[in-house]
């Protein structure tokens, strides 16, 4: 709330927190107050079924936005979904969300995308609020100084249900980004040199706020990429305190507030800031000027290297349990130690997702396909992060340059990034990714994930192996 | 919720660090609606060769370890994605504690709501569990005590917060004690919010 008692210097999150405790219980947990829930087709008809077989309403219908992403097609969207699973699960949405009188974004609406595109893009999304989704990569919307965190179908079913959940305060965790990103290095490069950093558990029990003069300068599409792969270092959360490019990005969204509201809105967001001599638990410290394109060579968010680097040398590792991790990931990554990561071959390419869908990605892609084609030994496809993404590219003409360069162009949805739809990869194939995860199986069954940033993914597409983008602009 | 108390039985070793969620439900299943019968598709890629037989190899495939009660994890085990399936999916197994020096923190949470209790212990005490587990043994775990017990072996305490311990207790339905309990409590929040920022009630 606005009267934050503040006789101690307090982070960003330690406010987000107290202004939304509704109880405190004698063991340390506390009742959360929930003011926005974003949900979707996967995680939500078990919540549903629940509220109905015990009788229960929705509290809030109007704090709640649905929309169908995981299980949709990304073509042939004028036709009824072919896979009849999928077609159930995005009809049971509908019908779910019609009965408890929430507002779902249908597949045919303008504004369908991907939950993490489009709560920013239509303002659902805003400073100081909390907001939950039955899905990890919610830490995106922390890019707004929103706490925000990813939740199970059953917590999906107590804020619908109560508007609030039981947890338990976070640690602070401070990354804090200096210096000037050289050419070709993005967000992404960012976020998978700080996972590699901290480690797929360094970041557990934390809530991470990203500051520093390079975060600072980074674009509010950039910000949501940084805080979207929070959750590969273990953060449910993550945040970057809002400033005026938040609310530049903000202001006219058809969700944001308007008029006197929105000057009230304001001068409550300017006080979001971690307060000078505020103390973290932890404080990580990044040298942006360090820094080259990265790749991920491994199975894991944190097993990347600079794209001019090798893979490891698993006797190199400092204990058995890592030398056994590095194994079995270049075992499944079909790699040898020490190979060069520009010598890997690749045979597809997607861009897109929730970390990775949002125009000035498609615009950082596009600069470096324009005008090319991808190698003959690659496909790929370019697969919007929303409708509006779409709208918007292609009256910029990029969906031209991927035309014409070999790749194909696609509707809205998380696609190759979760491979539920048949936006799929066969087994030992492998892909210069702009998603999020490179998991074992993560797009595919035996499917091989290099993750990167779009421009990169671009780069790699016309050499038809892992690129050093610097090398093509 | 179905309550957990105490449970005795086998426990398996999955000493493999980062076991994701994809890993324990791939995602190619999550098409699937429902919450029950889910453990057909637990670690379905490590189960089952590409031509659909069980590998002999994956250890809940072995004689010794196909009733499995109790998992020793590598550490983040349950890290990634948030779907609850993975518990679910276990639980439908038979698998209802899992023990590691870490865990994925929705994963964990989730567990919580499934009558399932993943415990955190040290890294040389998950050690010495996975030497036991490779061995064959079975544990006791008591949740009424907070202790892990074996043959041959010191009884191990272990923590977990008091009220995720009464919630699997005593079974709890933690949206009927929130509507019973906090009811009065969330309406003044609201009320209050309401005239702080009220830009949020806009649409209500």
């Amino acid at each position: 709330m606005a009267e934050i008692p503040s006789t101690l210097p307090s982070t960003l999150y330690d406010k987000l927190w107290a202004s939304h405790v509704v109880r405190e219980y004698d063991d340390g947990q506390s009742l959360l107050y929930i003011d926005r829930h974003l949900v979707h087709e996967v995680s939500s008809p078990q919540a549903f079924e629940g509220l109905r077989a015990a009788g229960r309403v929705v509290r809030r219908p109007a704090a709640q936005l649905a929309v169908a992403d995981h299980a949709v097609p990304t073509h042939d969207r004028d036709k009824p979904i072919a896979d009849p699973l999928a077609r159930k699960q995005v009809a049971l949405l509908a019908a779910n969300t019609a009965e408890f009188s929430l507002r779902n974004i249908a597949l045919t609406d303008a504004d369908q995308g991907i939950v993490h595109v489009i709560g920013p893009e239509l303002g659902f999304t805003q400073p100081g609020i909390t907001l939950v989704c039955g899905d990890s990569h919610t830490s995106t919307h922390g890019a707004f100084g929103a706490l925000a965190f990813g939740i199970g179908s059953s917590e999906c079913e107590m804020v619908l249900a109560t508007q609030t959940l039981r947890q338990r305060r976070a640690k602070n965790l401070n990354v804090r980004i200096d210096g000037d990103l050289g050419p070709g290095v993005s967000a992404k490069d960012l976020i998978l040199a700080v996972v590699a950093n901290l480690g797929t558990a360094g970041a557990t029990g934390f809530a991470i706020e990203y500051s520093g003069s390079t975060v600072r300068r980074l674009s509010m599409e950039a910000r949501l990429t940084l805080c979207n792969m929070s959750i590969e270092a273990g953060a449910r959360t993550g945040l970057v305190a809002p400033d005026e490019i938040t609310f530049a990005y903000l202001k006219d969204r058809p969700l944001a507030p308007k008029g006197e509201m929105w000057t009230a809105a304001l001068a409550y967001w300017r006080s979001l800031v971690s307060d000078e001599g505020a103390a973290f638990d932890k404080v990580v410290q990044i040298d942006a000027d360090a820094f080259a394109p990265q790749a991920t060579w491994g199975t894991s968010p944190d097993q990347s290297a600079s794209v001019t680097d090798a893979t490891p040398d698993p006797s190199d590792a400092t204990s058995d349990a890592a030398r056994r991790r590095i194994e079995r990931a270049l075992d499944y990554m079909g790699l040898k130690p020490k190979t060069p990561l520009r010598d890997v071959a690749i045979d597809r390419v997607f861009i897109g997702s929730c970390t990775n869908g949002r125009i000035e990605d498609l615009r950082s892609a596009a600069a470096v396909l324009k005008g090319r084609k991808i190698a003959s030994s690659v496909g790929g496809i370019v697969v919007p992060g929303s409708g509006a993404v779409k709208r918007q590219a292609e009256a910029e003409g990029l969906d031209a340059v991927f035309k014409d360069a070999g790749l194909e162009w696609r509707d809205a949805g998380c696609s190759l990034c979760v491979a539920m739809n048949d936006d799929r990869l066969a087994p030992g194939q492998r892909c210069a990714s702009t998603s999020n995860r490179n998991f074992e199986g993560r797009q595919g069954q035996g499917a091989r994930t290099h993750l990167m940033s779009p421009a990169s993914a671009a780069a790699s597409a016309i050499a038809g192996r892992i690129a050093d983008v610097r090398d093509y602009i | 919720m179905d309550r957990f108390e105490r449970l005795i039985g086998r426990a398996a070793p999955m000493p493999a660090a980062d076991i994701d969620t994809d890993i324990i439900f791939p995602a190619r299943f999550l098409l699937i609606t429902e919450k029950t019968g889910l453990g057909r598709y637990a670690f379905y890629d490590w189960r089952y060769g590409a031509d659909g037989k069980p590998a002999p190899d994956f250890v809940l495939n072995q004689p010794a370890y196909r009733d499995a009660k109790i998992l020793i994890c590598g550490d983040n085990f349950g890290c990634g994605s948030s779907r609850e399936h993975a518990p679910w999916a276990l639980r439908d197994l038979g698998v209802s504690c899992l023990i590691s020096t870490s865990f994925g923190e929705i994963f964990r949470a989730n567990c919580f709501k499934n009558a399932m209790l993943p415990i955190v212990l040290p890294p040389e005490t998950v050690a010495e569990l996975l030497r036991r587990a490779t061995q064959g043994v079975e544990l006791e775990v008591d949740l009424t005590t907070c202790t892990l017990s074996g043959a041959d072996m010191t009884p191990i305490p272990f923590d977990v917060d008091p009220s995720r311990r009464e919630a699997l207790l005593e079974g709890w339905d933690e949206i009927a004690i929130a509507l019973r309990k906090d009811a009065d409590a969330i309406a003044e929040f609201e009320q209050r919010q309401r005239l702080t920022q009220p830009w949020l009630y806009e649409r209500d």
